[in-house]
């Protein structure tokens, strides 16, 4: 399940016994076919990704508007960062990385991803934990897990807009009854609060994926090693962090780096839940309302182009420290 | 013994929190959906009422019904172009050696984890140019980005275990790599074509931001973006017992088809280690 290592990993191709000859021309005719195999697929992938893609980077760089595409004239870095020199000696600057707007969505965006996958791995590790035991009704269990998984984002959403409504919310009430609160709160609208929403719900929705690939994980240790440690005496607790941990550390590094990278570009849930709270507007939020709404299309496609920059490092990153450091992990 | 006693109730309340946390708000919405008028605003943990007025309201006025059509046409388009796509791709990439191959499969990987936003202004531009903008194209289209990376690496990691004894057999008969594909591995692909094929049905279905970009009118909607723009007379005036009513339609066709497929789906989210 580690990308890093389904790519080192050796592939049984084609025969090996064969003499020579006859392998060196089955040998073409395999590659033949496997280039008109690999074509339509790339193709697609280069219509679909690959240009668009450098047009975004294209258009970062220009004036474009959202009615003006074409006639669109060279900006050089204006987008991201210019200055101009008053008369006065004052340096005004401008771009994206001189606006107070974008670096708070930028912090939204890093708190929530830091958050949300940490609480996730926390839980998801909880649960993987109860559903690697054995009892009766486990099947329910995990079945029941993956509903929130296979409901839409948008409908989680607004499925816990409503349960968190501030006049007739069910959250509220009930925590009014456990006396957790002494009056409604306005999760969604008030600012204190609504990353806390936005984080309650993808918690909620995400810690079931999180819980399966951690489970898979788990599954793969062998039994005997548990055995091993109850015979010598060995507390569960520490059996839990000297073996299960270490042993499940690969799968749940994958598992994080995942989480993490499409945490940074989440747009759904917020976009319908907060839709309007500076609190919790994401990098995706920001550079989408200036693409479409606000009709700052190069400057939008700025934006874009600095997420793209950042998600790409981060998968560098990891690729570059899993060829170091997950070889021959987990599978 | 009171200690083991302790131990097994404290571990069957965790199991009782963790069910009712994951099935509490789906419950609540379907609670929700059968109340109307002013049960709507009465909260009630237990079902109290039992009234189809919502659903009618839903299915009747506005073009829920057409959203629900455009949902399914696009999402099962895209899964057959897709698993289309994927299958003779995952062939090469998992039973061919070519130089490159690795590199194929790190570009492939990085392209299912682009943040759909860069590549919302160039799919603007190119949807545009293409006369697709607001048709369900638009989304057939460009749902491949994230349905066709996926597809291509489940498939190629699940045809990579498929024993090489079979194919030298065939080749021995004088196969030929696309009689080998059609032939020897589809059938034995069956499974795995449905989990991924299920995968990508459910990411396309649920997607928002290319359907909330590429379409402009009530009618070219899908279900996630008539769900989010659903809105009463007035801003201020939700009407929570219809949307309640719509996303419980949206989404009990995906819970049933998640609890049918349940193991399948296990296993192709840890193959794939992709967000589904």
């Amino acid at each position: 399940m580690a990308p890093t290592q389904s790519t080192i990993q050796i592939v049984p191709t084609g025969p090996g016994r064969h003499p020579k000859r006859v392998k060196s021309e089955l040998m073409r005719q395999r590659l033949r076919a496997a280039g008109w195999f690999l074509v339509p697929m790339l193709v697609a992938l280069a219509i679909v990704a690959g240009w668009p893609l450098l047009r975004t980077i294209y258009f970062s760089f220009t004036n474009a508007s959202l009615t003006n595409l074409y006639g669109a004239e060279w900006a050089g870095f204006k987008n991201y960062l210019n200055w101009t020199v008053l008369k006065s000696g004052r340096v005004i600057w401008s771009g994206l990385l001189a606006d107070p707007v974008w670096w708070n969505a930028v912090w939204n965006t890093i708190r929530f991803a830091v958050l949300s996958v940490t609480l996730e791995t926390i839980l998801g590790t909880v649960v993987a934990l109860v559903l690697n035991a054995e009892f009766k009704g486990r099947g329910l269990v995990r079945a029941a897990i993956l509903i929130p998984w296979a409901i839409p984002t948008v409908v989680s959403a607004r499925m816990w807009s409503w349960m968190l409504n501030d006049q007739f919310g069910i959250i509220n009430d009930l925590f009014m009854m456990l006396g957790l609160i002494d009056h409604k709160i306005a999760w969604t609208a008030s600012g204190d609060t609504a990353m806390i929403a936005v984080l309650i719900v993808d918690v909620w929705k995400t810690t079931p994926f999180m819980a399966l690939l951690i489970l898979a994980g788990l599954q793969m240790i062998p039994r005997d090693i548990y055995e091993a440690a109850a015979i010598d005496g060995v507390h569960p607790i520490k059996t839990f962090w000297r073996v299960t941990l270490p042993l499940v550390r690969p799968a749940l590094m994958v598992a994080v780096i995942f989480r993490l990278l499409d945490a940074m570009r989440i747009f759904d849930l917020i976009y319908v839940l907060t839709p309007n709270s500076s609190q919790t507007k994401t990098i995706s939020v920001l550079a989408r309302e200036n693409l479409i709404d606000f009709d700052k299309f190069a400057y939008g496609s700025a934006q874009s182009t600095m997420l793209f920059l950042i998600i790409a490092l981060m998968t560098i990153l990891y690729i570059w420290l899993g060829k170091v450091r997950f070889d021959g992990g987990d599978r | 013994m009171l200690w083991t006693y302790t131990k097994t109730t404290s571990f069957y309340l965790l199991v009782a929190v963790i069910v009712l946390v994951s099935v509490f708000p789906f419950y609540y919405a379907i609670l929700t959906s059968f109340k109307s008028g002013t049960a709507l605003f009465e909260i009630t943990y237990l079902p109290t009422h039992f009234s189809l007025d919502n659903y009618i309201s839903v299915l009747t006025t506005g073009s829920f019904v057409r959203n629900f059509g455009n949902s399914i046409l696009v999402a099962t388009s895209v899964v057959v172009l897709a698993l289309f796509l994927a299958v003779t791709a995952a062939f090469a990439l998992a039973r061919v050696s070519f130089r490159g191959r690795g590199l194929l499969l790190m570009t492939i990987l990085a392209v299912s984890m682009f943040p759909q936003i860069a590549v919302l202004a160039g799919l603007f531009e190119l949807v545009r140019a293409f006369g697709l903008f607001n048709t369900p194209f638009a989304l057939i289209f460009s749902y491949t980005i994230f349905t066709l990376p996926f597809t291509v690496w489940v498939l190629t990691t699940f045809m990579r275990d498929l024993p090489v004894e079979i194919e030298e057999a065939a080749i021995v008969d004088g196969a030929s790599p696309w009689v080998i594909i059609t032939k020897v591995f589809m059938p034995l692909m069956w499974p795995a074509l449905v989990t991924t094929g299920l995968l990508a049905f459910i990411a396309a279905w649920n997607e928002f931001l290319f359907a909330l970009t590429f379409t402009s009118s009530s009618e070219t909607r899908t279900v996630p973006v008539a769900i989010a723009l659903l809105s009463g007379a007035s801003q201020y005036e939700i009407p929570w017992g219809r949307i309640m009513a719509a996303s419980v339609i949206v989404t009990v066709p995906l819970v049933v088809l998640v609890l049918i497929f349940q193991r399948k789906i296990v296993q192709g989210l840890t193959a794939g280690g992709v967000k589904g």
